[in-house]
């Protein structure tokens, strides 16, 4: 039997932070690869699809800002689901959050209509802030007093989210003036995030890279932040420290919630501006892998919310193509796979036999 | 609402609840070996994309389910090689599961949205004992696929509770160190678990789209694989109990649909379509604390032996 000049040894080191950056772009595309399998297999051209992607997310200047356009509620909402997954708790309501953020700082509009703008974003943002972070409080309390996993509850919470805020554009918050149509009226001027270059850019962006910045500081530099991590990491550990874990749980919750409500705000007050139907494609669920891929560090979700920017601006261009628009579910899910499988290769190196085994 | 509209209801309850005995019923198998499989609502979609499809080809029910399973069980060898074979994290294989699941689907149906299934497994009901006074509108007046489960949950039990098969797949997701030292195999044996219940809960999807609502619908689940994972959870793992708590979920979906359609306009309909969603966050909360015990201990964690 002959055997290979090479082969695989546990590492006794973490992987240098280049290889890791490496296989995090060789995993993205190896699943872009893998998803041009299926749409070949599927009886469309890949190559050509993916060349519509690209010209829609990159071919114009227009292509470009709206990646940075979706970008946005996918770093905010992506920062969120960093600090709870840090926390080591599984928030996966990132879509319901969004949804109540948008709720929050509509309501501000509807109830304050005349405010001027010095007082009426600032309301909003706090608002939104603060109606995703106590919605994503009502699965933190029965897991921190009755020890119940988030993961469904924040999932089961998305759905009520949706459909409350159905109920509020078809039904007491609907426009008399929309002819029977589900939006709220549109808000007025000082209510709206403004925006830049003759784009759709928003404000939006600078509150996300501050956020960014703001999170990067709390993980390292605060105590709180290294007690998070600690917590995340083990719980035995977490206990051992004498942390009150509860109230760790209970504070990482509302911060990740809250973040997601501030994508909620930015996408009725910076985009629609007015709450309406499908206010998210599915932020909240790609925020997961942004949140994952950038490897729960705020800087890195800021990059990964780009990547996952320029999919669904790709993706319109796939609908346009007469493909189902959530079929960039499954080019992230893939490279979710993708992601997953290079961090067990990254344990291991290669290295040339000495001799013949 | 007389006593007409109570007996269709439950007659609904169990229809509507089938979906969930096999979605559970799958994600249970894979759990009692220790591997917790989040991608469920996926599965299910592509189960039922992929039935869906294989009818209108064929015209053959047969066709549509073998598959549905075949789907199935090729999503569980793919996050089998992932959580069983490479031990990634398994939250995160199963939300990319989920995900990916999401995605197929609707790219699969998309050219089909909404059209009528070709054939459908319409009801049957049994001689005899439909005629039962309301035993037999519930149970014994549906189709085929429903009947199935009334055969797959004994055995299902006899399996895991008489067998050694069953044994061995507790003790794998109990104690995996120990159920190795027994010359159990472990690895082997979680990844068989992970594939049929993946199957089954692919069955789940089918049934939606060849039985309950004959046709394709995107996102037609609606949620129902994460209510299968929390079904699992307060029945403590045990498969006969995730029937009832399939039927009770499935009843208030049928009492919530058919309150829309009776008219009852007092609550929104919006509040009603809510129901097996807070439905579901409210039973896990009321049921936690002493339901844990069920566990099994090694849940969620990968099997990696001591290196030699």
């Amino acid at each position: 039997m002959t055997s290979w000049p090479f082969r695989l040894e546990p590492r006794s080191a973490p992987a240098p932070a280049s290889l890791r950056l490496l296989a995090t772009a060789g995993a993205i595309v190896v699943a872009l690869g893998l998803g041009g399998l299926f749409f070949a297999a599927s009886g469309h051209d890949p190559v050509r699809l993916y060349m519509l992607m690209a010209r829609g997310a990159f071919g114009d200047a227009y292509g470009v800002s709206e990646v940075f356009v979706k970008a946005i509620p996918l770093a905010l909402a992506g920062l969120g689901v960093a600090v709870a997954f840090r926390a080591g708790l599984w928030n996966i309501g990132a879509e319901g959050q969004i949804y109540f953020g948008a709720i929050g700082a509509t309501a501000v509009v509807l109830v304050l209509p005349h405010l001027p703008t010095p007082l009426m974003l600032p309301l909003m943002v706090m608002a939104g802030a603060l109606t995703g972070g106590l919605w994503a409080l009502l699965v933190a309390i029965p897991r921190v007093y009755r020890n119940v996993s988030e993961i469904i509850t924040s999932l089961m919470f998305n759905y009520v989210a949706i459909l409350f805020s159905d109920y509020l554009i078809y039904g007491p918050w609907k426009d008399p003036k929309a002819f029977g149509f589900p939006l709220t009226p549109l808000f007025p001027k000082a209510a709206q995030l403004p925006s830049y270059f003759g784009t759709r850019v928003h404000f939006g962006l600078v509150m996300a890279l501050v956020a960014a910045a703001l999170l990067h500081l709390l993980l390292r530099r605060t105590p709180w932040g290294f007690e998070l991590r600690v917590l995340g990491d083990s719980t035995g550990a977490a206990r051992y420290l004498g942390l009150n874990i509860g109230r760790h749980i209970l504070l990482a919750m509302f911060l990740s919630g809250a973040l997601a409500g501030l994508a909620g705000m930015t996408e009725v007050s910076g985009i629609l501006h007015r709450l309406q139907r499908d206010i998210s494609p599915g932020y909240g669920y790609a925020a997961i892998i942004v949140a994952w891929l950038g490897r729960l560090s705020p800087w890195g979700v800021l990059v990964t919310a780009l990547l996952l920017g320029a999919l669904f601006v790709g993706g319109y261009s796939l609908q346009a193509a007469g493909l189902a628009a959530s079929s960039v579910f499954m080019l992230q899910g893939g490279m979710l796979f993708a992601v997953l499988v290079a961090e067990v290769l990254l344990e291991y190196r290669v290295v040339r036999r000495a001799g013949r085994a | 609402m007389d006593q007409a509209f109570w007996i269709a209801t439950l007659g609904a309850a169990v229809r509507s609840g089938t979906p969930l005995v096999y979605a559970a019923l799958g994600g249970l198998v894979g759990e009692r070996a220790g591997v917790l499989n989040l991608g469920l609502e996926g599965v299910m979609l592509v189960g039922a994309v992929s039935g869906f499809l294989a009818v209108q080809a064929t015209q053959s029910l047969g066709a549509a389910v073998a598959t549905a399973l075949l789907a199935g069980a090729a999503l569980g060898v793919l996050l089998a090689t992932l959580v069983v074979s490479l031990r990634v994290n398994q939250v995160v294989a199963g939300l990319a599961l989920a995900l990916f699941g999401t995605g197929l689907s609707a790219h699969l149906g998309k050219a089909s949205i909404g059209q009528p299934a070709a054939v459908e497994f319409g009801v049957a009901p049994v001689p005899v004992l439909s005629d039962i006074p309301v035993l037999g509108q519930t149970f014994f007046a549906h189709n085929l696929l429903v009947y199935l489960t009334y055969l797959l949950i004994p055995v299902a039990w006899w399996v895991l509770y008489k067998t050694r098969l069953g044994l061995h797949l507790r003790a794998t997701g109990e104690a995996p160190a120990a159920a190795d030292a027994m010359g159990v195999n472990v690895v082997g044996l979680r990844f068989g678990a992970t594939v049929v219940g993946s199957m089954l809960a692919a069955m789940g999807g089918a049934c939606l789209s060849l039985a309950l609502s004959p046709t394709w619908i995107e996102n037609m689940t609606a949620g129902r694989g994460w209510i299968a994972l929390a079904l699992i959870v307060f029945s403590s793992w045990n498969p006969v109990r995730v029937v009832a708590g399939a039927y009770l979920f499935g009843g208030v979906d049928a009492l919530g649909l058919r309150l829309q359609a009776s008219g009852v306009t007092q609550v929104p309909s919006f509040f009603l379509s809510m129901l097996p969603y807070l439905f579901t966050a409210g039973v896990l909360v009321v049921m936690a604390p002493r339901r844990w015990e069920g566990a099994p201990e090694a849940l969620g964690k990968p099997y990696r032996r001591e290196q030699r």
